[in-house]
Order: C-alpha cells, then structure tokens, then sequence
C-alpha cells in the first residue's frame, strides 16, 4: 500500500515496512523514526547505516550479529531502540522486517 | 482479555531442568521477548540453577533417554558417551545455524535487559552460593520475590 512520510510517497507493507528500499532516504529515515518516538542521533544513524549495508550483502540480521558487528554492542542496541530494537530500527532503514529468533 | 486487548507486556520464565534443549527453549523465549518489546525475567530453580552455575553451565547436555524425539532406543541412549555425543551433535547444529553457547546466550540476554533471579530454596538444597553463580545474575530471590517481581497487567508466566 502506499502511504506519505515525511511528505514523500513510498510503499509500504501492513506492518509498516517499506517494499522498496530504494525508495528510502534519510527524511523518510527521520519520519518513521518519529513515529516509533526515537529521536534520531549520530549514533542512530550509524547503526542504520550498519543495517543497511548488511541488508545490501543479503546477510541477515539477528541481536547476535548485532553484538558481534563492531558498530554497536546489545546494551547500546536497546538503549538506542529501546522497544523491539531490531525490528524498529529495521523499519527506520528501510529494510525487511528481519525473519530471526535469536 | 479486556487490559490492552490481551497485549504480553512481561514474560516471566521458570526455568527448573538443566537439559540443553530446555535451557535453550528458555533462553530463545526469554529473548525473543524482549527483541518484541516484552519485558522477560527468569526465575531458575532445582536443576535449571545449573543454567548460572559458573563451572557447570558450560557441561550441560540433551537428554538421550526419557527423550522420544531422539529416536533411540533407552538402552542405548544409556550407555556411556551417549549423552556426551548427542550433545557434541546438537552443538555443532546449533552453531550453524548462529545459536550462541550458553555463556554468550546469558551475555546477550543480560545486555537485552533480562533479569535473572536465582531460586532461594534450589540454592539452599544444593549448597550453592551466590558466588558460585554467573556473575550478572540479578539475585537470589523467594517464590514469593518473583510473583511481586511480576505483578501487574500483561504478565505471563511459563514453567520448563
């Protein structure tokens, strides 16, 4: 379905998620940031850009490799995110919700 | 189902056997909660206190006999190096497909914001100390510390 963010039109599934990153930047980015009530820093950012460039390499994301990634350690993780981390900072990328259990 | 529509907002998990594949069950419940946004503690009593305990949560193993699901006869699930074999199988499985060890498991829920509550009356009957437990383990708590613990709307509470 299509609906506006930050002004701008982009697809999105029923839970939120955009189809197509390449419809993504960063106001987008901004705008569903606010609406999950995360105000964006540069360390927000990073991890996003961290995300994002895993999605790139079809690698999949779970809290472990997050852990292990060198960008971000799981307590930061969750103060960043504080609620569901990975699947909200996912959405904020722009990417996939992300299919792990661990 | 009337408070929040039936929302979980607290998993409150009781873990009691120390067999790898309950302690697994257990840690991937706990976890998955919060990376939903659910809040999760865990109350380990009788032999789940093994699952914290420093020199022996590095040992534990899948349980070869009283299993059905291992598809072996208890004969011979019994014999010696059995269990030790399953569990080297099951471990090789489990790195794979990316399960962290059960140290790295307690680091992760740890940093996840899970609380981890030791059983007063398991740590009694079986002498342990609070030393003799995983350094980040929260405390060693009664049956009716962790009922308080989980007071309120949403909670859940789920026995292994």
């Amino acid at each position: 379905m299509e609906r506006t963010i930050s002004g701008i039109a982009v697809q999105v599934n029923e839970e939120g998620y955009l189809t197509d990153f390449k419809q993504w930047n960063s106001e987008v980015g901004k705008g569903l940031a606010e609406e999950a009530n995360i105000t964006m820093g540069p360390r927000h950012w990073e991890v996003i850009e961290y995300l994002q460039s895993e999605f790139k390499n079809d690698s999949p994301l779970s809290i472990r490799k997050i852990g292990k990634s060198g960008v971000v350690d799981i307590k930061e993780f969750y103060q960043l995110f504080p609620i569901a981390p990975l699947k909200t900072a996912s959405k904020i990328a722009g990417i996939p919700k992300p299919a792990s259990c661990i | 189902m009337s408070e929040y529509n039936g929302e979980i907002r607290k998993m409150m998990i009781i873990l009691s056997k120390a067999t790898l594949e309950n302690v697994y069950a257990a840690f991937v419940l706990a976890n998955g909660a919060r990376m939903e946004g659910i809040e999760a503690e865990m109350f380990f009593t009788f032999f789940g206190l093994e699952a914290i305990h420093k020199e022996k949560l590095e040992h534990l193993h899948i349980a070869t006999v009283g299993n059905p699901a291992m598809h072996m006869p208890t004969l011979l699930g019994g014999l010696p190096g059995m269990e030790a074999l399953a569990t080297h199988m099951m471990k090789k499985e489990m790195e794979r497909i990316d399960m962290p060890d059960v140290r790295e498991f307690l680091e992760i829920l740890t940093a996840s914001g899970v609380k981890l509550w030791a059983c007063k009356l398991a740590m009694d009957m079986f002498h342990y100390k609070k030393e003799d437990l995983y350094e980040d383990v929260d405390g060693v708590i009664t049956v009716g510390d962790f009922y308080k613990q989980g007071s309120g709307i949403g909670t859940h509470m789920l026995f292994i």
